[in-house]
């Protein structure tokens, strides 16, 4: 019982955490804060990887393996993909001084 | 003692997630957050393998390579205009790990599990599934394999209901009965969910993918934070929530910059029934229908001078427009471009930013407004002018830009319509009345580049198009952008 009441702080309080911190990231960073979250939400690795952690059969084996694959695609794809677009939001200092023309 | 160690462990790894997401302030921060995010990550598997003994480590080893060989082969060659797609396919994958695993759990363990954990198993494979297969449609309809118009079955909303009551039903059945006989259900239930996520986002169209993508991110968390009570893992329901807030606040803010609520952009819209090719951007929405009107625009641009047909009734036909337009950008000192999902269609993207800096280079005031709903997913208009190498400090946001407008001499319109229709502001109860909008319409002279004068996603007609004095550059905007440029000095 103890077990279940902490997963539910848990749940709680990280949620009111991400709320209050998420709410205050500028529009300009929607988009690649939604494909890191989405990344985030890859965790699910961790219980894909649980699945093996019992001696499995043929299907059960063969959904893990997907659970796996699906789940790393999801981790890797998501950080790859917010860290090139974050390289291309660019300040350029000589636009800058152009501008102020 | 290895109870308290296991302890410190979470927190460390959540904390390290928390700070990452705090670090969306700036650009530079949000880099360094995104690594310690997958720093964590990788420290919380490499911490779980060191955890526990696995049985046949080399298929997980096989499924690892092959998901992050795709993942990061795609990652490193999709182009920005493909984001919101890529978005929900990983949506979609994040929610059918999600669902798998609870499966397993679920028809795997059987009597092992506790009665609270088999309860979240169920909710688990039900927000799993949906997630998946919404995705799936989501992804389809941005990519432009499923039709981007909305799709209505007949009776949708008893469907809607009726699938939902089904799934409760069998839910439940699943979620406090156990038994390993309980595949049958199990797989019963996953059926149901997917044609729910099915039934649920085939409905929505192109203009409310923000929504549908925001909506989505936050169920893959909800599935994540469930899938993790019934592993009982700390981490996944930590990380879970997080997403799901984060998806919670968009989903929110996209409903706010419509000014229509949740249930209004899900649950029955009626659209009107006249003009059946409604897209938010007058450019039409699905590459498909696009290509011939594109190309046979595209030919018209071709000749030296631009004969618009549409406009002739307008006042200053007399003129070419494209003139009209050169000699206004000319004198203009100061100018506030206005991109839609159009210019994403166009890829007109680099022109644009090529000619804001040429203006610039000419001592003019450049802008870029930019509309929460404008594009495919919130924020899409950013990453795609920052993919043209734009200085982000140009690009401001609707309440910031909205005050400039009255005191500025250009605002151009790049494929946008219904977040500069200025029929949102008389409340007569029309699908936009209400939303705000860029107040392109109180600068001194407006200049339109979209691809016709039909009417945006919301199937209102923009009364800009009408208004005199207001410039109509129709036709790829790409290659308008590009006469600009070469004739502007």
């Amino acid at each position: 019982m103890f077990d279940i009441i902490l997963m539910f702080i848990v749940l709680v309080l990280t949620f009111f955490i991400g709320y209050h911190l998420i709410s205050r990231v500028p529009p300009l960073l929607h988009t690649p804060l939604m494909s890191m979250t989405n990344a985030i939400s890859g965790i699910t690795i961790l219980a894909a990887v649980l699945v093996f952690s019992h001696e499995t059969s043929g299907p059960f084996s063969m959904i893990g393996f997907i659970a796996v694959a699906l789940a790393t695609l999801n981790v890797v794809g998501g950080f790859t993909i917010t860290e090139r677009m974050l390289k291309m939001f660019k300040k350029n200092q000589e636009n800058q001084t152009g501008d102020s023309r | 003692m290895d109870l308290l160690l296991q302890y410190a462990w979470d927190i460390a790894i959540i904390a390290a997630f928390i700070f990452g997401i705090k670090a969306f302030r700036t650009p530079p921060d949000a880099r360094t957050g995104n690594r310690m995010a997958a720093v964590a990550l990788s420290a919380a598997f490499i911490l779980l393998l060191s955890r526990h003994q696995l049985f046949k480590p080399e298929t997980v080893l096989l499924a690892l390579a092959i998901g992050a060989g795709g993942g990061w082969f795609w990652a490193m060659r999709v182009n920005m205009t493909q984001i919101p797609a890529m978005v929900a396919i990983q949506n979609g994958a994040g929610g059918c790990a999600a669902m798998l695993v609870s499966f397993v759990e679920l028809t795997r363990a059987g009597m092992a599990l506790g009665t609270m954990n088999q309860f979240f198993g169920a909710v688990g494979l039900i927000a799993g599934a949906v997630t998946f297969s919404g995705s799936m449609i989501a992804a389809g309809k941005l990519s432009g394999i499923v039709r981007g118009t909305p799709v209505y079955l007949p009776r949708h909303n008893h469907l809607l209901a009726g699938v939902c009551a089904a799934i409760c039903l069998f839910g439940l059945w699943v979620g406090l009965f156990a038994s390993t006989a309980m595949v049958f259900y199990s797989i019963m239930v996953v059926i149901l969910a997917l044609s729910l996520g099915i039934i649920f986002s085939i409905r929505i169209g192109g203009a409310d993918m923000p929504v549908l993508i925001s909506f989505l991110n936050a169920t893959t968390g909800l599935a994540a934070a469930f899938c993790g009570m019934v592993v009982e893992s700390r981490l996944l329901i930590a990380c879970g929530a997080m997403v799901a807030a984060s998806g919670y606040i968009l989903t929110h803010k996209m409903c706010l910059a419509m000014n229509r609520d949740l249930k209004n952009v899900f649950l029955g819209r009626i659209l009107p029934p006249k003009s059946p090719e409604k897209s938010e951007t007058v450019q039409s929405q699905t590459p498909d229908t696009q290509a011939p009107d594109d190309s046979k625009v595209s030919d018209e641009v071709m000749d030296e001078t631009p004969e618009e047909k549409p406009e002739e009734k307008l006042e200053e036909k007399a003129q070419d427009p494209f003139q009209l337009a050169l000699e206004a950008l000319s004198s203009a000192k100061s100018v506030i471009i206005i991109p839609g999902y159009g210019m994403a269609l166009a890829q007109a993207q680099f022109n644009l930013v090529a000619l804001g800096n040429r203006m610039e280079q000419l001592g003019k005031t450049v802008k870029y407004a930019i509309h929460p709903v404008a594009g495919r997913m919130p924020g899409h208009m950013n990453v795609l002018l920052a993919e043209a190498d734009i200085d982000y400090d140009k690009l401001y946001d609707l309440d910031t830009i909205n005050p400039e407008f009255s005191s500025t001499d250009v605002a151009m319109i790049v494929g946008a319509c219904d977040v500069v229709n200025p029929a949102a502001n008389i409340a007569d109860n029309s699908p936009i009345s209400g939303m705000p909008i860029l107040n392109a319409q109180e600068a001194r002279q407006v200049i339109i580049c979209n691809l016709d004068t039909r009417p945006g996603y919301s199937g209102v007609d923009n009364p800009l198009y009408q208004q005199p004095g207001v410039i109509l550059l129709l036709g790829n905007a790409k290659e308008s952008i590009a006469k600009l440029i070469e004739r502007l000095a």
